[in-house]
């Protein structure tokens, strides 16, 4: 990789060993996917969950935290993907003190590198949005997709040890969809049917994911009628990245690099593949289980806007959780606070839910509460959510907010033609 | 690849040389979603691996798939000694390399041939990422 004198600098040491890692660790995958060179970038989205990070992780963090501050601080603006522990909600969980302490030993330590504890993964509805061209290193798959599609900003899924190189050398390694010849259309899909509600737009894009052949496809979507709301493309482009780990996708006459079907596909646009009601239909069916016993709901991944906060707290107005079933809705801190300024709080937890702020349900030691708490069966409108928990003991299932809320209050599952 | 003496070049690698026994399956990876790394098996009960150790294995598997976990979680499951020593994909993804990278645990991907198909579960194999290249033992 060709670099500047300053990155040669940091490069050897120059400005102390944090900022030596940061270009270590960026030109090494630098040079694994043929950069040239590096790339400046505004914004960095770190996740980092302790779930994730360990002992080893932590014990890094702390590392680079004992140094120097003029060594240490981060040089863009940063900010943080949901944590793995709700102080205030811990207990009820049944997470254990050793969780508790080393979410607490990695807050300590990234609060000294100067970055903002954010804890959302919707940075991009809620914190700053990035714009038209800008070059990110952000770390959440669904973060990702939606700045390069919905947004048409510049990133590759810049998992937490990338997203901390580029936090403090304030630039990546120049390669993938930072290049104009990587953002073209690969793949494409004509849709026929509105998807109705924030589960079918997560199926839309499990189904869409499940056909990238690996991280460089691009899908590009067809016969989306009206544009979809900001919601639904988060939906939509999480379940997509999840499913395929895929970081872009082009959404014809929704988002902006393809105002047309041309702007799409550099020669010969490929045979569409058709989806339709009956596929969205057939992937909700998959996670249908034998009977309809359920322990717990969860909303989360992505966590919940306002609005859809607003909705699920319409949606429990005067009535009661069954007793045997645990609800879960997952959102940002300045979302929380405005829930509980509004009475949405209030209004979620009166009727038995609880609401987790910081958090996602998979990136909370999902295995571990599961096992505690005797939560197998799970509901949810997130298809990601559904893709994740497979592999943590659960037997998840998707379906729209309602029905989610319907079964709830019944305590067993109603209304999904189980 | 040469018959008598099998080796495989990929695109590009990372890490140390290593060798050891190959765990093979046509099946995609993220050390999230599919992985129990307290018991160091395959949890994720769609995978062809499911209920197996990947504990010391080269582990030899199509695409990276997933989110961004797996770029912390291959240095935290090395430091348990939970890890496989090798990845070999045919396609990784940024996060497999960030991982791989802050993990110092050697990867190699984007070979001439479906590595899937041609090494089998149980082979020996030697791999040198900075040749990008496997041979057969």
């Amino acid at each position: 990789m060709k670099l500047s004198e300053h990155e040669k600098a940091m490069l050897a040491g120059e400005e102390g060993p944090a900022r030596r890692y940061a270009m270590e660790q960026i030109t090494r995958v630098g040079a694994f996917f043929g950069a040239a060179d590096c790339v400046e970038v505004s914004q960095v989205h770190l996740m980092a969950d302790p779930e994730s990070l360990g002992h080893a992780g932590v014990d890094f963090l702390e590392s680079l935290a004992a140094m120097p501050k003029a060594e240490r601080k981060v040089r863009v603006a940063t900010v943080t993907d949901p944590r793995g522990v709700d102080f205030e909600a811990y207990k009820r969980l049944k997470q254990t003190e050793a969780m508790v302490d080393l979410e607490r030993r990695a807050v300590a330590a990234f609060e000294a590198l100067g970055i903002m504890m954010t804890n959302t993964c919707i940075n991009y509805q809620t914190i700053l949005p990035p714009v038209m061209g800008e070059h990110l290193a952000f770390g959440d798959t669904g973060s990702s997709i939606y700045a390069n599609s919905v947004l048409g900003a510049r990133t590759n899924f810049e998992g937490g040890p990338s997203a901390l190189a580029a936090a403090l050398a304030g630039r990546t390694a120049r390669y993938g969809f930072h290049l104009p010849e990587h953002r073209g259309g690969t793949k494409l899909f004509d849709v026929d049917v509105a998807p109705g509600d924030l589960a079918e737009w997560g199926a839309l894009g499990a189904l869409i994911g499940k056909a990238m052949e690996s991280y460089w496809d691009v899908p590009v979507v067809t016969g989306i009628g009206a544009a979809p709301t900001s919601d639904e493309l988060k939906q939509f482009g999480a379940a997509l990245a999840s499913f395929g780990s895929t970081p872009m996708f082009h959404m014809v006459g929704v988002s902006p690099e393809a105002p047309d079907l041309a702007a799409t596909f550099d020669k010969t646009t490929p045979r569409p593949v058709k989806l339709g009601a009956d596929d969205i239909a057939a992937l909700v069916k998959s996670y249908r289980p034998k009977d309809d016993a359920l322990h717990v709901v969860a909303f989360a991944a992505p966590q919940l806007s306002l609005v859809e906060m607003r909705t699920l707290a319409d949606l429990l107005d005067g009535r009661t959780l069954h007793g045997s079933v645990a609800l879960l809705a997952a959102t940002s801190p300045e979302i929380k606070s405005a829930c509980d300024r509004m009475g949405i709080t209030n209004a979620i937890e009166g009727a038995g839910g609880m609401v987790l702020s910081g958090v996602c349900f998979y990136q909370m030691y999902a295995r571990e509460i599961g096992e505690a708490n005797g939560w197998r069966r799970l509901m949810s409108n997130s298809a990601k959510l559904v893709n994740i928990l497979g592999g943590y003991g659960y037997e998840p299932m998707l379906a729209s907010m309602e029905q989610c809320v319907d079964s709830a209050v019944a305590g067993r599952i109603v209304g999904a033609g189980t | 690849m040469s018959d008598r003496q099998r080796i495989y070049t990929g695109a590009a690698g990372i890490g140390e040389k290593v060798s050891g026994e190959v765990l093979v399956a046509h099946d995609n990876f993220s050390a999230r979603y599919d992985l129990d790394r307290i018991n160091g098996v395959f949890s994720r009960p769609q995978h062809k691996l499911f209920g197996q150790s990947y504990v010391g294995k080269i582990l030899v598997l199509n695409i990276a798939k997933g989110g961004v976990a797996t770029a912390w979680m291959l240095r935290e499951m090395a430091d348990r000694d939970m890890a496989p020593t090798a990845l070999l994909l045919n396609a990784a993804n940024p996060i497999m390399a960030q991982g791989a990278a802050f993990a110092n645990l050697p990867l190699i991907d984007r070979f001439e041939v479906d590595i899937t198909s041609v090494l089998k579960t149980g082979e020996r194999v030697a791999v040198d990422p900075a040749a990008a290249t496997v041979k057969v033992l």
